[in-house]
């Protein structure tokens, strides 16, 4: 694999989500294995286990399982990242394993995800593990989803036995907010439609899984919408050498939504003094204008109290504000959430303490219906909550922003990372605290 | 395609800055690891663009084993010393005389003792966050990383317990005596690492480019002949136009044959590789779990 000099290309993330024994890692392994991205050295060893361990059957999923208790019991327990580059694009892997705790390691591998992989076993057709891993990536709002229908040799090629487990995915769709989903038979074992077309099934005329890897369009799947930056850091010089810096304040983070360009009205929040832009610096020096996720620093034309935790935000486009909270948590700890309980809650770039008053109702992953009546939230389980949090928080909802919709829920004491939530739209929007202070 | 696009490196970056900012936000007294590797060059460029016009709001620590590359020390120090940053280094050699590390019987290697310096330099300074330049795609155990990796009192890692990360909300959150490990550069491929140095061109210690060496033929490997690799009765040394891929310790890191003696050679040369830049590493072939097992005694 050759990488073109200077050839412009961008990044995909990706994770890949099925059950045990669906050929999940064996896809990696192929998708890695015939684009050339796996090295002599990491074949040899693969080699060495097989002669060793396996009978001589070489099992790609050694590869990704890395740590030793995962090969003495030939399982995976945590994700695992991967990385393979074609001369078209960079992609990440985060392989998630499918079986022991499934939803937290899929919630940790895709919530950064641009694209999930769900595989489907072609004998078996869609099971519930593959709608609940499709549900749980509508509810992160992945952007894309492969349908990757798996073992089609072991169904004689069949197009059949494929329009049946599409038409069959199709009748469950309506309930998951998927824009963009794509159905592609494959073998991994043998190859087909990984990354070369198959001969054996002509009557299929799209792309291979690398091909749509490649395609897909993933250009607006930042928010460019209102813009938003969390204050991360406050950067002023020490002692600066140079006097011109003596008075530098700059506000630094990752711009969270929207385009910030110089000259551009601000507001900061929650306080509600407004200012304008100054200075935008970037990694690439000065510019006019920076965009959503672009690590920044803003200078504004007022020397004004803005600190970490304060959101910078478009004044004709406010986020809401609220210490009332509504929203959806995944559990990812053995110890549940219940009424009553504290916890730390990081979103953006502060935190804030944050109680919870009432879970509403837990969510069927499966068919995404809510139950009533659960006293508590188990490892694993996704659920409507309400919280009530020391502060207020200047947030949009999930589906609109995904980095200023989100927050984790962290257990006082052991510092544990126990929920990952996303927030509901908010009821009202930010008031500025000082509205007639304006500067 | 938009303007407002970010190629896969201006990701990378704007990833990295994001993790240097969290760091020096929600600790109080982070370090950051530099040793003069290529990885390490890169995270000193990423905190000087972080923090920039402000200094870089954390001190440089290196674990010195006695074993470096003389040219990798000679360029620590001179990039240190043009950043203004201070530089702390802890030798390996130290930590033997005071009794912190202890050589095992015949051991020549210095590659574990490392692991006891390192967290006596944590204790001494008590630092409670160091940045590190590891990679997922280095390693297999690193493929399981976090990018703030929790340790326990000890310096521990448990693979089988770590926070799980989600979105970009990082959980730093210690109890005294705790530590974290964070790597910047967790989603970056050694390919990435060398664009990353030829877009920014930055300086890099010679020894990754091509130059004449005397080297004996080991278990596979051309080693550097040194006071510390003296050739062993039989071995046959052989002056070859050779550069190192990774750098470790002199005893060792293997060189490998090479013309590649600018940094678009060595870009061309990584992109036909056909062994993973830890192939020429020593210290990870030990056994299929060699770099867990130092990772969780508490190695970086």
């Amino acid at each position: 694999m050759s990488v073109p000099l200077h050839h412009p290309v961008d990044l995909l993330r990706f994770n890949t989500c099925g059950s045990v024994d669906d050929g999940k890692s064996t896809l990696i392994g192929r998708l890695l294995y015939d684009s050339k991205s796996l090295m002599d050295d990491q074949v040899e060893a693969l080699e060495r286990s097989a002669d060793l361990t396996g009978g001589g059957q070489i099992n790609l999923a050694n590869l990704t399982d890395g740590l030793r208790a995962e090969r003495e019991q030939g399982i995976t327990i945590d994700v695992a990242y991967r990385y393979f580059a074609t001369p078209r694009r960079k992609f990440i892997i985060a392989d998630t394993p499918g079986h022991v705790q499934y939803t937290r390691n899929m919630v940790t591998g895709a919530s950064s995800a641009n694209l999930s992989v769900v595989l489907v076993d072609a004998r078996l057709g869609v099971i519930e593990q593959s709608r609940r891993h499709s549900c749980i990536a509508s509810l992160l709002r992945i952007p894309h989803l492969v349908v990757a229908v798996n073992k089609m040799d072991l169904v004689g090629y069949s197009e059949e036995r494929f329009l049946e487990i599409r038409d069959n995915f199709e009748t469950f769709l309506p309930r998951l907010d998927m824009k963009d989903v794509k159905f592609i038979p494959v073998s991994a074992l043998d190859g087909d439609n990984v990354v070369d077309p198959s001969r054996n099934m002509p009557w299929y005329p799209g792309p291979t899984l690398l091909g749509h890897l490649e395609d897909v369009h993933i250009g607006s799947d930042w928010n460019l919408g209102g813009f938003r930056l969390p204050v991360q850091w406050v950067n002023r010089p020490n002692n600066p050498s140079n006097p011109d810096l003596h008075d530098f304040r700059g506000l630094s983070g990752q711009i969270a939504g929207g385009i910030v360009r110089v000259g551009q009205p601000v507001m900061i929040l929650p306080s509600g003094f407004t200012s304008t832009v100054k200075e935008i610096l970037t990694p690439e020096g000065r510019v006019d204008e920076a965009f959503c996720p672009q690590s920044v620093t803003l200078v504004l034309e007022h020397d004004i109290d803005v600190s970490r935790g304060d959101m910078i935000v478009d004044p004709a486009n406010l986020p809401g504000a609220a210490s009332e909270l509504h929203a959806k948590v995944c559990w990812l700890h053995p110890r549940p959430l219940q009424p009553g309980k504290r916890y730390f809650l990081k979103h953006t770039t502060q935190t804030v303490q944050a109680a919870v008053t009432a879970i509403e109702h837990r969510i069927n992953i499966t068919t995404l219906d809510a139950e009533a009546g659960a006293p508590e939230l188990a490892m694993n389980d996704i659920g409507e909550i309400r919280l009530r949090t020391s502060s207020q928080l200047v947030f949009d909802g999930y589906a609109t922003n995904r980095l200023t919709g989100s927050f984790i829920l962290i257990e006082q004491g052991t510092n544990a990372t126990v929920g990952a939530g996303m927030l509901h739209p908010p009821a009202e929007l930010a008031k500025p605290e000082y509205k007639d202070f304006a500067i | 395609m938009s303007s407002y696009y970010l190629d896969h490196l201006q990701y990378l970056e704007t990833e990295a800055l994001h993790v240097m900012r969290e760091v020096a936000s929600e600790f109080e007294r982070p370090a950051l690891l530099f040793s003069g590797g290529k990885d390490s060059i890169c995270l000193l460029r990423l905190a000087e663009k972080a923090f920039r016009p402000a200094e870089i709001p954390m001190p440089f620590l290196n674990i010195d084993t006695g074993h470096h590359f003389p040219e990798l020390n000679e360029f620590r120090d001179r990039r240190a010393a043009e950043l203004g940053g201070k530089l702390i280094v802890r030798k390996v050699e130290d930590a033997i005389a005071g009794g912190i590390a202890v050589q095992a019987p015949g051991q020549v290697s210095r590659n574990h003792l490392q692991i006891p310096t390192l967290l006596a330099a944590i204790e001494e300074f008590r630092f409670d966050c160091c940045i590190g330049g590891a990679r997922r795609d280095e390693e297999k155990a690193r493929a399981k990383e976090r990018f703030f990796s929790f340790r326990d009192s000890f310096g521990q890692w448990d693979p089988k317990n770590q926070r799980p990360e989600i979105w970009n909300l990082y959980n730093a959150r210690l109890n005294p005596g705790e530590n974290m490990r964070v790597f910047p550069l967790s989603n970056w491929t050694e390919m990435d690492v060398w664009e990353y140095i030829r877009k920014e061109k930055l300086e890099v210690p010679s020894i990754y480019f091509s130059h004449r060496r005397l080297c004996v033929r080991r278990q596979g490997q051309w080693l550097p002949v040194n006071d510390l690799v003296p050739p062993k009765p039989g071995e046959q040394v052989e002056e070859l136009v050779v550069r190192v891929r990774t750098i470790g310790d002199i005893i060792s890191t293997g060189c490998v044959e090479s013309p590649a003696d600018s940094i678009d050679d060595i870009i061309a040369e990584t992109s036909v590789a056909r062994v993973t830049e830890r192939g020429s590493r020593a210290d990870d072939k030990a056994s299929e779990a060699a770099m867990e097992d130092r990772k969780k005694a508490g190695y970086f």
